[in-house]
């Protein structure tokens, strides 16, 4: 795609200029300009807007969840720009068609991909008319940086850029190419003078917009790189960062609900007399599938919502029990059925000849797993003079806008949606598994005019979550009489979302890699790094079975099936380097290894754990090496694959959604503990520059945690783990291994 | 039932339901949202307020609980204008990510802090068993050790 054909003409926007890209109609730019241009300004569908005082603001179309993407972008504008960083802002985009991240889904479509299957039913739903990959406006698969920031942010604004200069070469006479750009002024060093970009703004918005502009080098960058305080820590520290949570506005009600504990369930009855006779309670509007209690406060909401007994049905119910789900895996794994998504060789001949002291096989099993963000899902509608009127954290607004359409039946000019921050998610507030969105809509409309806060309860959002789904996956493999594999084979579960992370990274001639579809009725949805955690856990601990098995060390093992120089190796090597591998630890203790490329980028982790006096892991130590090609804002990368790696060591010690009588058993932290500090090892990550393309950050610390500690956990104890989690794993909990 | 109690410095007198939770009076009738709902059941930590200077889980504590006491939340934390050293602490180890736990956090700290100059890591580890999902714990702990090496 040439540059021209997506950045947008410039505008005069009350004496300034915005520079952005082109949506790809006429109309939706109009749309654009009634969205969110004010008075006297007649075109913005941008992304960057100069004013005349010298503020730069960067319109971001991603949710802040945490990620501090906002500061990431708004320097990639600002080093394009060489604007003052101290004048730059970001806001949010409005989840409108014209704001549609089409930086994202070229992101997906270069890289050979199709758009995720998660994100088709947005597609399909409301923007049929345009192509299947220009509509998102999502926050997922680690791609702020990489897709909208890269293909994006830079590009527009190297272009603004490129305008201002021109402008102040017409106005002095002077080639443009003579005139030097810094801290948001324009120089002539020929004649000493200067022009700031806010007296720019305006003659820059006159000219056109380049259609190819020089983005910088590398070498060139005084901005991206270094870590200038986040825009959101301050606020993050003295409770004014408003979350959806806290949104307040005039007349407004709150709501409470109680779901079908089975999901799919349906509301039979309920005698809604308890509830009425509460202080406060406006109303009790039974939902199809739940029963909600509207109050003038949410406490009031809540208690009265406690004092009803609805009736639930179990339609759909598929599995009861954490044995039935195990006995449904097992099928699933040994029937015929099955796509092949890798063939490599000839697997399946390599193992007749093969030694059967030479085979080895192994079957691992993931639980489902619960986000168990800090922010409760919450969100706030508004049916007023025919519009309907959204406010949350919602990761993909216009596919939260879509849903909406079609739960109200209105048209999409007659639903607006405000994204506000949210307090975690991972992978949870997307629209095709925002189930909360089909309660609201039906409450909101019986209380119309008045605004309503939905909020669920932590044991409501515990039992009706968006879980990564419970899955297992068989492996086999043939070793030569050196002990390397010659063949690979693996039958795996794939969830309801995208097939995708199942390429393993080593050399092995001989590879069968197929696929099983496996739904539930429990509603699953994407979780922080979606399928790779469960493929970097069943990849690489079969691995370390593998080397174990022929007495090799895991790090040489895997050294040997990976090519010199590769970026695999590469940072495979510096982990181990860092962590000390092969120096001697007190006795018990144990050290593994693991490996994982997910959304472009490539980590290694090694962990270093013992057992306690209770038998139970004590994980000392994680050093972690990185290569996502280059790094924006340094320290907000840290934070991402620090809290990647906590977040995938809790899961795999501990985590686990289970069912009862086809229920979610757990409902509340006590009974889903998750990692806390008192048990959070020492972290140190090493970043590996490449000149590799950019990957993602915001996941791919995630995936190697569980393997790296289970190898290690092998290292210290020789019990090997297939079960997660790996308490009860070693409790002997949970079933057969 | 009317209570009068101190909120972040100023005596206050309301009518409320005695049942209802500290966090949820906070929250819904003095408009101080900083104090978060985080479990309801004093697992978690995000509605952590000092109750006479201690550091208390407000969700499961009734309105009635506090009569003539002295409440202090994250609003309050800080002297007019000027961070309070904890929150600086916070900024300079640039701890937040979602930051919702935070409030949680930080009066957690302080409140540590406030009895232990200088905490040893286990004295750390019983006093800030908050729980947050991004996973801040090491620059917790960080900017914990430096307000402590700063003593």
């Amino acid at each position: 795609m040439r540059r021209r054909s997506f950045l947008i003409g410039s505008a005069v926007i009350a004496g300034g200029l915005a520079v952005g890209y082109r949506a790809w109609s006429q109309s939706f730019e109009r749309n654009a300009v009634d969205l969110v241009a004010g008075e006297g300004e007649h075109l913005l569908a941008g992304w960057i807007r100069i004013g005349t005082d010298d503020t730069v603001t960067v319109q971001i179309p991603h949710v802040d969840m945490g990620q501090g993407i906002y500061t990431a972008l708004a320097m990639m504008a600002a080093e394009e720009l060489d604007a003052d960083w101290s004048t730059v802002r970001a806001e949010r985009a409005p989840g409108e068609k014209a704001f549609a991240n089409r930086f994202l889904a070229r992101g997906w479509v270069t890289q050979g991909f199709d758009v995720p299957r998660f994100a088709d039913r947005i597609t399909d739903m409301v923007f049929t008319e345009a192509a299947r990959f220009v509509n998102l406006q999502i926050t997922g698969g680690s791609t702020a940086v990489r897709f909208t920031g890269q293909a994006g942010m830079r590009v527009v604004a190297a272009a603004s850029r490129q305008m201002l200069v021109e402008a102040a070469a017409r106005r002095w006479g002077v080639a443009p190419r003579q005139l030097t750009v810094r801290d948001g002024v324009v120089t002539d060093p020929s004649s000493g003078q200067t022009a700031r970009f806010g007296t720019l703004a305006e003659e820059a918005a006159r000219l056109s917009v380049p259609s190819n502009p020089r983005l910088k080098k590398r070498s060139e960058w005084r901005l991206v790189g270094t870590s200038p305080l986040r825009f959101d820590i301050p606020a993050k520290t003295d409770g004014t960062f408003g979350y959806g949570i806290d949104l307040q506005l005039p007349d407004m009600l709150h709501a409470a609900v109680r779901a079908a504990p089975v999901h799919g369930g349906r509301l039979l009855g309920v005698d809604t007399e308890p509830a009425k006779a509460l202080p406060g309670v406006e109303r009790v509007v039974p939902l199809e599938r739940a029963v909600a209690v509207v109050a003038a406060s949410w406490w009031q909401a809540s208690r009265a919502l406690d004092l009803l007994e609805p009736e639930f049905s179990a339609d759909g119910i598929t599995i009861s029990t954490q044995a039935d789900l195990e006995r449904a895996q097992d099928e699933a794994l040994e029937s015929t059925e099955g796509e092949t998504v890798v063939t490599l060789g000839n697997a399946s001949e390599a193992f007749p000849s093969a030694d059967a002291s030479r085979r080895f096989d192994a079957t691992y099993r993931v639980p489902y797993l619960h986000h168990a963000a800090m922010e409760p899902i919450n969100a706030t509608m508004q049916f007023a003079d025919g519009v309907l009127t959204f406010w949350g954290g919602e990761q993909d607004a216009l596919g939260t806008k879509a849903r909406l359409l079609e739960l109200s039946g209105l048209a999409a000019s007659k639903v607006v949606v405000h994204g506000l921050p949210a307090g975690g998610s991972f992978g949870r507030r997307i629209a095709p598994s925002a189930d909360y969105l089909d309660h609201l809509v039906p409450i909101a409309r019986a209380m119309a005019p008045r605004p309503v806060k939905l909020i669920l309860s932590r044991e409501e959002e515990f039992t009706h979550g968006a879980y990564r789904p419970a899955l297992a996956a068989q492996m086999t493999a043939a070793l030569d009489a050196d002990g390397m594999p010659t063949a690979w084979m693996q039958r795996y579960l794939n969830g309801p979302t995208r097939n995708e992370a199942f390429h393993i990274p080593y050399s092995i001639p001989s590879q069968e890699i197929a696929s099983i579809d496996f739904a539930t009725h429990v509603q699953t949805g994407t979780w922080r790094s979606v399928a790779h955690t469960q493929h970097a856990f069943w990849t690489e601990s079969f691995i370390d079975e593998l080397a174990h098995a022929s007495g090799r060390d895991p790090l040489d093992y895997r050294r040997m099936l990976l090519p010199e120089g590769s970026r695999a190796r590469r940072v495979l090597e510096i982990a181990a380097e860092r962590a000390g591998w092969g120096e001697a630890l007190p006795p018990g203790s144990g050290r593994g290894i693991a490996l994982a490329e997910s959304y472009g980028t490539w980590v290694a982790e090694v962990v270093e754990v013992s057992l306690g006096e209770d038998s139970m892991p004590r994980i000392h130590r994680v050093v972690a090496a990185v290569d996502c090609g280059g790094l924006v804002h340094p320290d907000t990368a840290l934070q991402q694959v620090e809290g990647g790696i906590i977040m995938g060591l809790s899961a795999a010690l501990r985590e686990k959604i289970t069912l009862e009588d086809g229920a979610v058993a757990q409902t509340n932290f006590p009974d889903y503990p998750v990692l806390r500090l008192p048990e959070t090892p020492k972290i140190e990550v090493h970043f590996l520059e490449s000149d590799g393309p950019w990957g993602g950050l915001g996941e791919p610390g995630v995936p190697p945690a569980a393997p790296a500690l289970a190898n290690a956990l092998f290292a210290a104890t020789g019990r090997r783990i297939r079960r997660l989690p790996i308490i009860d794993a070693l409790s002997g909990e949970g079933g057969r291994a | 039932m009317r209570i009068d109690f101190q909120i972040n410095g100023d005596d206050i007198s309301i009518e409320v339901d005695p049942a209802k939770p500290l966090l949820w009076v906070l929250r819904e009738d003095l408009g101080l949202t900083g104090t978060k709902y985080g479990c309801g059941v004093a697992a978690c930590g995000a509605c952590t307020v000092h109750l006479d200077g201690e550091a208390k889980r407000c969700c499961v504590l009734p309105a009635e609980a506090v009569a003539g006491r002295a409440v202090t939340t994250i609003e309050g934390l800080a002297a007019k204008g000027e961070p309070h050293r904890v929150q600086q602490a916070w900024i300079d180890a640039r701890v937040p990510q979602c930051g919702y736990c935070q409030s949680g956090m930080i009066m957690a700290a302080a409140s540590l802090l406030a009895k232990t100059a200088n905490p040893t890591d286990a004295e750390i580890d019983a006093a800030i068993t908050n729980i947050c999902r991004c996973g801040t714990y090491p620059r917790v702990r960080a900017a914990i050790r430096a307000l402590s090496e700063a003593v």
